[in-house]
């Protein structure tokens, strides 16, 4: 089946120059290894299309049960010169966290969106 | 084992001005840390020391002070800062100003300087520097007529030196936000200069309290409901002991949340590659960090690893980069989106028959797709309005003025539907200042340490 990954992860981001830094937290720490299986880097790139000019780095935090993207030229120019609302990226978890993912159908979790 | 309280009182220029007070007042801290610096501020406090030699420094650290001075001198707590921006030496007197007018004698503040390295662009170039954008690699040729400021990122050596000369207040200019708390935990513990694993938790747990309310429940997307009593935030303190290991807490009376979860967010905020969290006093591996919820709003934080530094030390150039200006106007149902999209096609077209030049712009319709863009699911038809932030830059002065005067006679020359946006009237543009990240040899700099006193 198919959920949000919204119900299985939260995130926070930020900006350093003209790249958005994504993290990404497993819920609970069995949601983990399907985060890693699901949100790729190459996913990652292909949502955010066009606003995305660089490449999408992802690294792998086990020890944290999370994973950080570097989204490169994400930014429209970075903080200072982004013409954007959100120059910083600040909301740009949340653009993540409403992709969707395949998850196994007996998967335990709670539905909070 | 010996053990120091660190607690964290602002995160950036613009955070609460009574988190210093709740800090010394609601539970026992040893010092506090307060870091006021973002990429951007620097270049607004060199346009302000330009118009006022006096000026450069974030004065909220004076607001936030005052009312605490007394009691942090009664109960020796040390206070470390980058207040000073671009002129810690107007900061410290000026500190040192509000103990005499308190009668307080014999305060002592230190003063880091050596961050500034604006005058001595010209003769790094000659070294052979090239001061290429470390993200682009763009030469330097292309931003150098217009540099506003060039600040290296000092690390925590010049701030412990300051604590062992007995300052009890110590103002900086540009250093590391983690420098703040690896500082005082190198004084008071003496952790060698190769000591890589225990400097480098001093710089995580510097890390995890540089934002303030940000690793006690604020801006927390794994369940905000559940933080309880926000309006009354406790920022985060470290309980640092003598072997690196640490614990977040924070003053039991405030309110917040602190679990591992909320603690995950903050280690993750603003990194790059984990394994390697470049710093002037090491590198950090963000992969070694154990965590332990100890419950009661205490998070444990061991196995923390660190490396060598890197050769070079980060600097932080600004310059000036033409004019923005951004116009808003609300369009309601039905065909919002599209008579707003309409609306950007009717004023670039005018600013173009007008003769003015528009560089770069960029729509957002707010409501719909304003932060996310293309990210943002597919527009509803049937919405019941959108506001339309209308943004664009301008070599010139003149250009971005202009283009607000083409806005306004939208509303009765353009597409019906529409009310106003933001702000009344039209909006006036303002200079943008953007940010070049370089790097320098580190004998290119040469902090210093001077200690005022009350």
């Amino acid at each position: 089946m198919k959920t949000k990954l919204y119900n299985l992860a939260h995130s926070r981001a930020g900006d350093k120059g003209d790249v958005c830094n994504i993290g990404l937290i497993a819920r609970k720490p069995e949601f983990y290894p399907l985060l890693v299986k699901e949100v790729t880097a190459e996913r990652v790139k292909n949502l955010f299309g066009e606003w995305c000019r660089g490449n999408v780095e992802r690294f792998e935090l086990p020890n944290l049960e999370a994973m950080n993207f570097l989204l490169h030229g994400a930014l429209g120019g970075g903080a200072l010169a982004s013409l954007r609302l959100d120059p910083q990226g600040k909301t740009y978890g949340y653009a993540l966290l409403r992709m969707e993912i395949d998850v196994p159908d007996d998967l335990v979790f709670e539905q909070l969106v | 084992m010996k053990t120091v309280r660190i607690a964290g009182a602002s995160g950036f220029w613009g955070d609460r001005n009574d988190a210093l007070l709740d800090q010394v007042t609601a539970g026992p801290v040893d010092i506090v840390m307060l870091d006021y610096l973002a990429e951007v501020t620097m270049a607004i406090l060199r346009k302000k020391m330009q118009d006022r030699p006096s000026s450069g420094f974030a004065t909220d650290f004076l607001k936030a002070l005052d009312p605490a001075l007394e009691l942090i001198v009664d109960r020796g707590i040390q206070i470390v800062t980058n207040a000073g921006g671009m002129n810690p030496q107007a900061c410290a007197e000026a500190v040192l100003g509000i103990a005499e007018r308190k009668g307080i004698r014999g305060l002592k503040v230190g003063l880091v300087t050596g961050d500034d390295v604006f005058g001595s662009i010209d003769g790094l170039l000659e070294r052979g520097v090239g001061l290429e954008n470390l993200d682009t690699k763009e030469p330097f040729s292309k931003i150098q007529p217009r540099v506003l400021s060039a600040n290296a990122y000092l690390g925590s050596d010049p701030i412990a030196d300051a604590l062992k000369q007995g300052a009890q207040i110590v103002v900086t200019g540009r250093c590391t936000d983690s420098a703040l708390v690896l500082g005082p935990c190198i004084e008071k513990f003496g952790w060698k200069p190769d000591d890589w694993d225990r400097r480098a938790a001093g710089v995580i747990a510097g890390h995890v309290i540089e934002c303030g309310g940000q690793a006690s429940g604020g801006n927390f997307s794994g369940g905000w409901q559940d933080v309880p009593n926000l309006e009354n935030l406790g920022y985060p303190i470290v309980e640092v002991a003598e072997n690196g290991e640490f614990e977040v807490q924070k003053h039991e009376s405030l309110g917040g949340r602190i679990t591992p979860a909320v603690i995950k967010e903050q280690l993750i905020y603003e990194i790059g590659d984990p394994k390697s969290y470049l710093t002037p006093d090491v590198t950090a591996d963000f992969t070694s960090i154990q965590l332990e919820d100890l419950g009661n709003n205490r998070v444990r934080t061991t196995g923390i690893r660190g490396r060598p530094p890197p050769e070079h030390l980060k600097v932080s150039v600004t310059y000036a980069d033409g004019w923005t200006n951004v116009v808003s106007m609300t369009f309601v149902w039905p065909q919002a989106h599209e008579r707003a999209e309409r609306t950007v096609e009717l004023v670039l077209a005018r600013c173009k028959k007008m003769g003015i030049q528009i560089d770069d712009y960029h729509a957002a319709l707010i409501g719909a797709s304003g932060a996310h863009g293309p990210m943002a699911p597919a527009r509803d038809s049937d919405a019941p309005e959108v506001l339309l932030r209308f943004a664009m830059r301008a070599s010139d002065r003149t250009s971005a003025k202009r283009f607000s005067a083409e806005m306004a006679p939208m509303m009765l020359d353009g597409v019906p539907g529409a009310c106003r946006g933001l702000t009344p009237g039209r909006s006036e543009p303002t200079p943008m200042v953007n940010h070049w990240p370089t790097l320098i040899p580190r004998d290119a700099v040469e902090p210093q340490v001077s200690v005022l006193v009350s």
